[in-house]
Order: C-alpha cells, then structure tokens, then sequence
C-alpha cells in the first residue's frame, strides 16, 4: 500500500515538472500546463500525507 | 476558544525549554534536511529574488555571490551553531541565561520574539497576495507601508490564526508539515524557472545567457533603488540568516540533532532556497515587468498566479507558511525566557497574535532586505557571546556562563557586548556610510572581543587548592 502510494505521488511530482518543461520545448500550452499543474499538485497533497511521515513515527 | 481545545491538540507535548534534549528524542539528518528545505524555500524567497532584480544588480554578480554567500552561511551553521548545540543541547533562550543572566536575557527575549513577530508576518502577508486572488483583493505596491482595504486586513488576520494553530503543537509538527510540504513545493520553483525563461524567449543556452544579462539581470536599478553589486549579493546570503548561525538561534533546532554534521544539512536548504528560489523568483518578476512595464504592484502571489497558474498561487501561500511556522514557534520559545511558567502552547497563541497584526502592514515585505539584515545584526551579538563563552572561558581564563557560575541574575560582560556592539555597528553606518549588510561580520568580533575583555576581569578563572 505505501508502495502505490509513494508511486502515486511520485506521478503528482512528475505532473508538477514535466508539464513546464514542454511548455519550454513548445510541446504544450500554457494553459494546459497550468491545469496538469494543478492536478500534480492535488495528486500530491492526498498522497504524500499517508507515507512521508510514517518513517519517524514508527 | 476555550482553553480546553488549546490543551486538547498540545496534549504530550514536551519542548524541554530548560533541560537538555534526552537521547531518545534526538534526531537525524533527515528531519532536518526537510526542516531547513522547507524552511530555506519560504514566502519570503518569492520576495527577495525580485527585489535583487529591482536593485539591478548583474547576472554574474549574482551567480557568483550566491554560490560564495551560500557557502560561508553553511560553514557558519556547520562549524560554529551545531557543535555547541550538540554539546550543550539546550535551547538559545536558556543557554544565554546562564551565560548572561535572566534580567538581560530578559531584554534580549523582548527584542528577538518582536523581530521573529515580524519576519513571520511578512510571510504572512506574502501568502496573503496569493488567497486574496480569488476574492479579488487589492494587492500593495512597491511604495505602500499601510493597509490598503479593510479585505486585505481580513485576509491576513485569518491566515495568522491558521498558522498559529498548527504552531502552536510545537517541533514535532512543524516538522511533519515541512517534510509533506517541502519536494513539492522545489519543484514549483524549478518549475517557474524554466517557465518564466520560455516566456521570455529563451531557446537555447547562448540565449538564456543574452536574456540573463541584458533582461533579467540588467545592472539597471528600478527608478529610487540603489544598485547592488557582487559583494551585496555575497553578504546578502551569508547574513540573511545570521540570528539563526553565528547569532546562534538554531542551537533550540539543532539540539535535537544527533551529531553536530547535522548542522550542515542547512546546505540543501540553503542551496535550493536561496540560490534556485531566489533566481527563479527574479525570473517571475522580470517576466511580470515586461508585461507590466509601468506597474507598481508588488505581490508575489499574483506573479506567480500569471504564470503558473493555481499551482503557483498555492506554492506562495505553503511558502510563507512553512517558514511563518517555525518562525512563531521560535519567538515562542523567545517569550518562554521571560515568562517561564507560562506553558508553550499559550505564549505562541499570543505570538501568533502579534504576528498577525504585523503582517496587516505591507512595508514589512517592501522593505524586506533592510528588515532581515536589521534583525539579524540586532540579535548576532549574543550569538557571539555564546561562542565566545563556550570556546574562549578555559583558554582565557574566566569563568564559563558568568551568571549562573556567580549565582547572579546580571552579567555586565553580556549586556555591554550587545550595546556597545551595536553602538560600534550604528558608528559604522552613521559616520562611515557602511551599509547594514556589510555591519554582522565586524560587528561579531568585535562582541567576541568586548566580552572576553570584560569577563576576564569580572569572572575571573580562580585556580583550585587541590592544583
């Protein structure tokens, strides 16, 4: 369960970099960009909650 | 609020203000890796890479100056704050009472908790540019000092007493919501970087070098600013956080820490903070001075807005809170000096409270340089103090803390070094036109010098009749 859940956030990262990063190649629009932003961001602040704590409360 | 619900979420809450950290509670890098990258990637880099930008300072001059600045902060933490945090484990507060007495501690408590107050709330008002966005709040402008609506005031009152709260449950918590917060939050910074380089028309790395020059960083200062140059910069970043190094207030964070090493991994946070945040926050605002070539507005949520969306806006928002955070619970700790039966968990809600009025007033963001570089120099003498005590007492001859080893409540050696520190400094500034960036490193010896001169002669070394 902590594994799909690192991996989860793990995509919500990647959808918080990758999508600029083809705006700068000029793969994507800028709005598209900022709603995948967007989305990377909710991605990450459900997910990372659950895992990235757990370690020093064991 | 009732009392009751304050105690409810401080509950099992220990802080240790008075004894030393025990070996169950002690930490390891980790924690603070999260803590300082969280701490070094604040509302308040959304600030200060512009204002670099506004005071034309040169692309080179920058790089440069903060890969030396940068580096001389993490030496600061790594070999003077952390081996005398990790030897004495006690908190900043309690260790200067013992060196300098309560009534002077007193003072200094006073004056620390006023300036943490305020650092806070300028992050608090940072934060508060980006919530205002969808409520269509005025924001301030470069030259504003006051509160321009009565919705500004609102929004930042609100916000202070949410980051309160979560203040208010101490180390543990703070910890946890900068470690959640944190890899994200790096990598919007990253992400307005090359962002805000495409929109300004960089495609190729000569490009990016042409606009870093000849855009960005021009070595033109907006119109009433003065310019910096490459030793501004190298200043700048070794003593943005001088109260926390050689001013020692990191001693209450790092006394936690396992090995004095941990006092160097400040370095992720400082290199992330205050090298990328601060040069991708100057590329938001170079793109937001081309679209807006006349605007006077100043509000980081709203440049980030335009150019990153809600991501952005949000990215401000936990900026500003995870170093507002550690800032309240520090000034906290500041109060506890002065009233140490009061619990923990009640001087930060007053904290909070001041902090939050603070943050109604603009001028704490636009003048922001010259605020952080006061604050530091005003609390960097009792740091010099502490270091002085802990490494000089044996090799020179007086007593180690002079207050609690004379059983006095007043050390003059303590109090003078302060004042006359910063009357040397004010000198400084005043008859030789030294700018307050330049004042912490002279400044420091000469605190060191003015309390080993005057404890020698006060708390003299008496030798035992045993020898």
């Amino acid at each position: 369960m902590k594994i799909l859940l690192k991996l989860i956030s793990l995509v919500g990262l990647a959808m918080s970099i990758f999508p600029p990063i083809l705006f700068f190649l000029g793969k994507m629009e800028l709005s598209s960009m900022k709603l995948w932003m967007g989305i990377g961001m909710v991605v990450w602040m459900i997910s990372a909650p659950f895992w990235i704590n757990k370690p020093s409360e064991q | 609020m009732s009392n009751r619900f304050f105690k409810k979420i401080v509950a099992d809450t220990n802080e240790y203000e008075r004894t030393p950290i025990p070996e169950n509670e002690l930490k390891g890098n980790k924690s603070f890796l999260g803590m300082y990258a969280g701490e070094h990637t604040a509302g308040t880099e959304f600030v200060i890479g512009p204002l670099f930008v506004a005071h034309g300072v040169g692309a080179l001059d920058l790089v440069l100056g903060l890969l030396i600045g940068n580096f001389l902060a993490v030496l600061s933490w790594g070999f003077i704050t952390a081996p005398i945090a990790t030897a004495k484990r006690l908190t900043l507060y309690y260790q200067l009472e013992r060196i300098a007495g309560k009534n002077v501690v007193r003072w200094y408590n006073l004056v620390n908790a006023l300036m943490f107050c305020f650092l806070a709330g300028s992050m608090i008002a940072v934060s508060a540019t980006a919530v205002g966005i969808p409520f269509d709040l005025e924001m301030p402008t470069l030259n504003d000092w006051l509160p321009r609506t009565p919705g500004w005031i609102i929004t930042v009152l609100l916000m202070g007493a949410v980051i309160t709260l979560v203040a208010i449950q101490g180390y543990s918590q703070v910890s946890k919501f900068a470690n959640i917060m944190s890899p994200w939050m790096i990598l919007v910074f990253f992400a307005a970087a090359i962002v805000g380089l495409a929109q300004l028309g960089v495609n190729s790395f000569e490009s990016m070098v042409t606009i870093a020059q000849e855009v960005i960083w021009n070595g033109v200062p907006l119109p009433g600013m003065s310019r910096f140059s490459i030793w501004h910069i190298i200043f700048f970043a070794w003593f943005c956080n001088m109260a926390m190094h050689i001013g020692m207030s990191d001693l209450t964070i790092l006394r936690y820490a396992k090995s004095w090493k941990s006092g160097f991994s400040v370095f992720a946070g400082v290199y992330l903070g205050h090298f990328v945040a601060w040069i991708a926050s100057g590329i938001l605002y170079a793109v937001f001075l081309q679209a807006n070539a006349d605007s006077q507005e100043f509000a980081p949520g709203q440049i980030a807005y335009q150019t990153l969306g809600i991501a952005g806006a949000v990215c401000v928002i936990i900026a500003g809170w995870t170093t507002a955070n550690p800032t309240i619970y520090r000034a906290g700790l500041a109060l506890q000096g002065i009233f140490p039966k009061v619990p923990t968990w009640k001087i930060t809600a007053i904290v909070g409270g001041i902090t939050s009025l603070a943050a109604c007033f603009p001028a704490l963001v636009m003048k922001l340089l010259d605020f952080v570089a006061l604050y530091g120099l005003l609390l960097m003498p009792m740091g010099a103090v502490i270091f002085a005590d802990f490494y000089f007492s044996k090799k020179m001859g007086f007593k180690a803390e002079g207050a609690l080893s004379s059983g006095s409540n007043f050390s003059l050696p303590a109090l003078l070094s302060w004042v006359l520190t910063l009357g040397f400094c004010l000198g400084l500034n005043f008859f030789y036109g030294v700018e307050i960036f330049f004042l912490g490193l002279p400044g420091w010896f000469v605190a060191v010098a003015i309390f080993v001169m005057l404890s020698k002669i006060n708390y003299p070394q008496t030798k035992s009749l045993a020898a």
